[in-house]
């Protein structure tokens, strides 16, 4: 659906995007994560055909960007960061003026404005101007602009940045339902979200891509060190530490004050052979301990995030 | 088409939903009246001759004025950046803001045909050069708003878009006045080139296709302008 190959974006000699290969897939909802300045906006814009490349080729539905602008354009629905409308327009306005750009008949004109309004939950709000609304209701009224015609392919700019929980979930649950038909691309700083929302993750870092998988295979395929939570009735710390700490595999095993004073807590961190729990289980079977908690910590994605981005 | 005059009737409207429109339109009603009815009864003749004289120095700073939010504002909010991800082609664009700021000139010029009416009653008119002259002052009007389309792409900042516009327009509407400053070499040049000479023969009721041509190139080539300068933001 969507082919990048080589992407490279330079502002002066500031290299924002790095020779990027990317290709999504029909009906995927890809993640771009990445710190601040990694050049999501850039690669974003890109794709719309909002800025230019410095080189490289993108391929939408085998239309080149460049000689097929239009049809581009027209299979696109793109909601820049922070939803910059016409702020004097009221919201009805304001979708019938994108239709009318879209070249939408006045008829499925109203009707599709209609639905949106069902959709993104606009109803309420027609009759106001866009300047008057808060932030998530803007945001909610630039979804409704980018999905005007329908578009196959949506692509989205940190679209829940600066809104409050509860309009962040709301937002998550129209990409997930639009996500099911259509092939979506997020940016986001934000781990919980790219984990909450996408079925794949893209690490962009200094404009490179460093990780790209579906949430599991990134956490799986880091590999590594791993911790297990381990808790304990009727234990003592030294006693269940030798015990634990013989087991093969085992690296580390330390105390988490916790403030049941009867429950020993244990943090275990094994180097990495599978069946550790198993062995722990037998472990404390041998014994007359009571075993209440025993759970295997996957890398977090914030770790592997942290790990890719940090600055050497 | 159809995206061009989508454009150019939503352009148009912000005008007139804003109260920058009659603001506009009053301060040049105020300057223009006040100074062709100031000496009107001393000339005691029946033309608009001081008026359409005195046009394109008021256009001059009142289409910049108009045209400076056109782009600037757009790439100050960012919304450029919806607009152009639609699918439209930056020439509708430029083309639709254009002919917006063109008709708003225009539109500016209808109340002023009540000076021509109530000059018929008190006088006997020569519609001729009344017809010229507005003909020259639309044509006039679009030029300008091409030269402030230009300046306003330059800038996210309005007031240097309205500035440099100025400049522009003042430049076009004085260069023949000024000729005499320059070697008699290049005097034949700048007055070719000043959209002052130009408005002023249309103004006399001669229609020269030389003059009009000009108009159309001025337009032209700022849009063209506009356009590569947008094409280079990319």
């Amino acid at each position: 659906m969507i082919h990048v190959e080589k992407l490279t974006k330079f502002y002066g000699s500031f290299c924002a995007v790095d020779q990027i290969d990317l290709d999504v897939s029909r009906g995927e909802i890809t993640g771009l994560l990445g710190p601040n300045g990694a050049g999501k906006t850039t690669t974003l814009r890109m794709l719309t055909g909002y800025l230019a490349p410095t080189s490289g080729t993108i391929r939408i539905n085998d239309l080149s960007i460049d000689d097929d602008a239009l049809a581009v354009k027209k299979l696109i629905g793109y909601l820049p960061e922070s939803a910059p409308l016409y702020h004097n327009m009221l919201v009805y306005d304001y979708l019938d003026y994108v239709a009318g750009i879209r070249g939408m008949q006045s008829r499925r004109k109203a009707e599709r404005i209609h639905e949106l309004a069902d959709l993104c939950g606009l109803s309420g709000i027609m009759h106001k101007t866009v300047g008057e609304l808060s932030k998530g209701l803007k945001q909610r009224v630039g979804l409704a602009h980018a999905m005007m015609e329908d578009p196959q392919i949506l692509i989205l700019d940190e679209p829940t940045s600066g809104l409050d929980p509860n309009q962040i979930v709301e937002i998550r649950d129209i990409i997930r339902r639009i996500g099911r038909e259509k092939t979506v691309i997020l940016s986001t700083h934000i781990l919980s979200e790219a984990e909450a929302a996408c079925d794949r993750i893209v690490i962009i870092d200094k404009g490179r891509i460093a990780a790209d998988g579906s949430t599991e295979s990134l956490k799986q395929g880091s590999g590594g060190e791993h911790t297990i939570h381990l808790s304990l009735l009727g234990a003592d710390f030294e006693e269940a530490s030798r015990a634990i700490g013989a087991i093969d595999g085992v690296s580390r095993v330390e105390r988490v004050e916790g403030a049941n004073v009867d429950e020993l807590r244990l943090r275990i961190f094994a180097g990495g052979p599978d069946r550790l729990r198993e062995k722990i289980y037998a472990c404390v079977k041998a014994t007359d301990w009571i075993m209440v908690e025993l759970t295997q910590e996957g890398k977090s994605l914030e770790k592997i995030f942290r790990d890719l981005t940090r600055e050497v | 088409m159809t995206r061009t005059f989508k454009i150019f009737a939503k352009e148009l409207r912000d005008y007139f939903v804003s109260p920058i429109a009659y603001i506009v339109i009053c301060i040049f009603l105020l300057i223009t009246g006040w100074f062709f009815f100031s000496t009107f009864f001393i000339y005691n003749q029946a033309n608009l001759r001081t008026f359409f004289t005195l046009l394109p120095v008021v256009f001059s700073f009142v289409i910049p004025a108009v045209t400076m939010r056109l782009f600037a504002e757009e790439l100050h909010s960012g919304s450029y950046e919806m607009l152009l991800t639609l699918p439209v082609k930056l020439s509708d664009v430029v083309v639709g803001k254009f002919l917006a700021g063109a008709a708003f000139a225009s539109l500016m010029l209808v109340p002023t045909l009540s000076y021509a009416v109530s000059i018929s009653f008190i006088g006997d008119l020569d519609w001729g050069p009344v017809a010229g002259g507005y003909l020259g002052a639309v044509l006039l009007g679009a030029a300008y708003s091409a030269v402030g389309v230009f300046a306003s792409s330059l800038t996210r900042n309005q007031i240097v878009a309205f500035i440099t516009g100025m400049v522009i327009c003042f430049s076009l509407t004085l260069f023949d006045k000024i000729a005499i400053f320059f070697p008699a070499a290049i005097v034949g040049v700048f007055t070719q080139i000043a959209a002052g000479y130009h408005f002023e023969n249309i103004s006399k009721g001669i229609l020269d296709t030389r003059d009009v041509l000009y108009f159309f190139s001025v337009i032209f080539v700022f849009l063209y302008g506009a356009h590569l300068v947008m094409q280079e933001k990319r």
